[in-house]
């Protein structure tokens, strides 16, 4: 066939900014800004046996770790416990964790978990007080935060 | 003054790029989450009023010492073993009334696995990551004969089951049935691990 058509219709991309917006509204909604600074190093062990925690209004979330390397020339080497955007001493946490508590519906305070995000290179005795203190104020449920991965890393 | 004919036009041709400039943004910022990590219950602090006599063959005792060494049954152990030493010794089955445990029926390992116990005992200098490494270990194990006994009831993983009964979004009908099955696998094999005070020398 020689006949040609002289022009090819264009699609119309008007309604483009629409879809865009669409998938920008998504993402904007979907989004948490994460609000805490992090002043603790906190790189998570690694484990295989996983079980997933959703709801995030369950959560109370405990984090261990060795201060940042920002925060190291005054806050020394030694682990400690930051709790929401401040660190605290080990005395501290069941007053937090009491409060945190209480923040909650009553309804999910009998399945509110504690998530222990404690980076991989604290002992594990401060995590046993931590623990013990939890025990204290009747907190039972807790969850060592992990990623999901090759626990053999360890062992080299 | 005279009037303009009609307001101008403004060109909406860039909104698209507007859009996408922010729409990358917000793709690049955002992680979505999940939180995942070991489950575990704390004994309540009450003591139980009976003191319970257990006899120390049912006790599987496991130690981590400062340098992560493990002490299995008073004998050093590497890491890699420890999953299928546990195994080993919850199906241990001593008494015969398991009659689904696969274990060699030593008389000296555990009766049953309800009555087979876990001890982790832990120096308080212990790294982090090697105590959650032995835990789990230690939860593999019973997952692993979990997963075995749900496949052989139900075709199925227990790990499975138990995240889909777990999730709220799972219509409740499915959810009943999916209880009933959950509990008879878990109480096939008890979870049944006790962590002593940790010790500071």
């Amino acid at each position: 066939m020689r006949k040609t058509k002289k022009r090819i219709p264009s699609v119309s991309t008007a309604s483009l900014p629409d879809i865009v917006f669409m998938l920008l509204f998504f993402f904007m909604t979907v989004t948490t800004i994460k609000d805490t600074e992090m002043l603790v190093e906190n790189k998570l062990p690694e484990a295989t046996e996983l079980s997933e925690l959703d709801k995030k209004d369950r959560i109370i979330e405990i984090f261990v770790g060795k201060p940042t390397a920002k925060y190291s020339n005054v806050l020394g080497t030694e682990p400690k416990i930051q709790l929401n955007k401040k660190l605290f001493n080990i005395e501290d946490v069941r007053t937090y964790v009491l409060s945190e508590l209480a923040k909650k519906p009553e309804g999910i305070r009998n399945l509110v978990t504690v998530s222990l995000k404690i980076d991989e290179n604290v002992h594990v005795g401060l995590v046993s007080d931590i623990k013990k203190e939890l025990q204290d104020v009747n907190l039972l449920k807790i969850n060592y935060a992990a990623i999901q991965g090759n626990y053999t890393s360890v062992l080299d | 003054m005279p009037r303009r004919k009609g307001a101008p036009e403004v060109n909406a041709g860039s909104m698209a790029d507007i859009a996408f400039l922010l729409l990358i943004f917000f793709l690049v910022t955002t992680t979505i989450e999940t939180d995942a990590g070991l489950d575990r219950m704390l004994p309540p602090i009450e003591p139980p009023d009976t003191d319970v006599i257990i006899r120390q063959k049912n006790i599987f005792t496991v130690n981590i010492n400062k340098n992560g060494q493990l002490l299995v049954e008073d004998q050093l152990m590497d890491l890699k073993d420890l999953r299928e030493a546990a195994i080993a010794f919850l199906e241990n089955g001593a008494d015969g009334s398991c009659n689904y445990c696969k274990g060699r029926r030593d008389v000296s390992s555990s009766d049953n696995p309800s009555k087979a116990i876990i001890s982790l005992k832990n120096d308080r200098e212990t790294k982090y990551s090697t105590y959650i490494t032995v835990q789990n270990e230690l939860v593999g194990a019973y997952n692993d004969l979990r997963n075995r006994e749900a496949q052989r009831l139900y075709n199925r993983d227990f790990t499975d089951m138990e995240s889909e009964y777990l999730n709220p979004e799972t219509p409740s009908s499915i959810r009943d049935d999916l209880k009933d099955k959950v509990k008879r696998v878990q109480d096939m094999f008890p979870q049944k691990l006790s962590e002593a005070e940790t010790t500071s020398n």
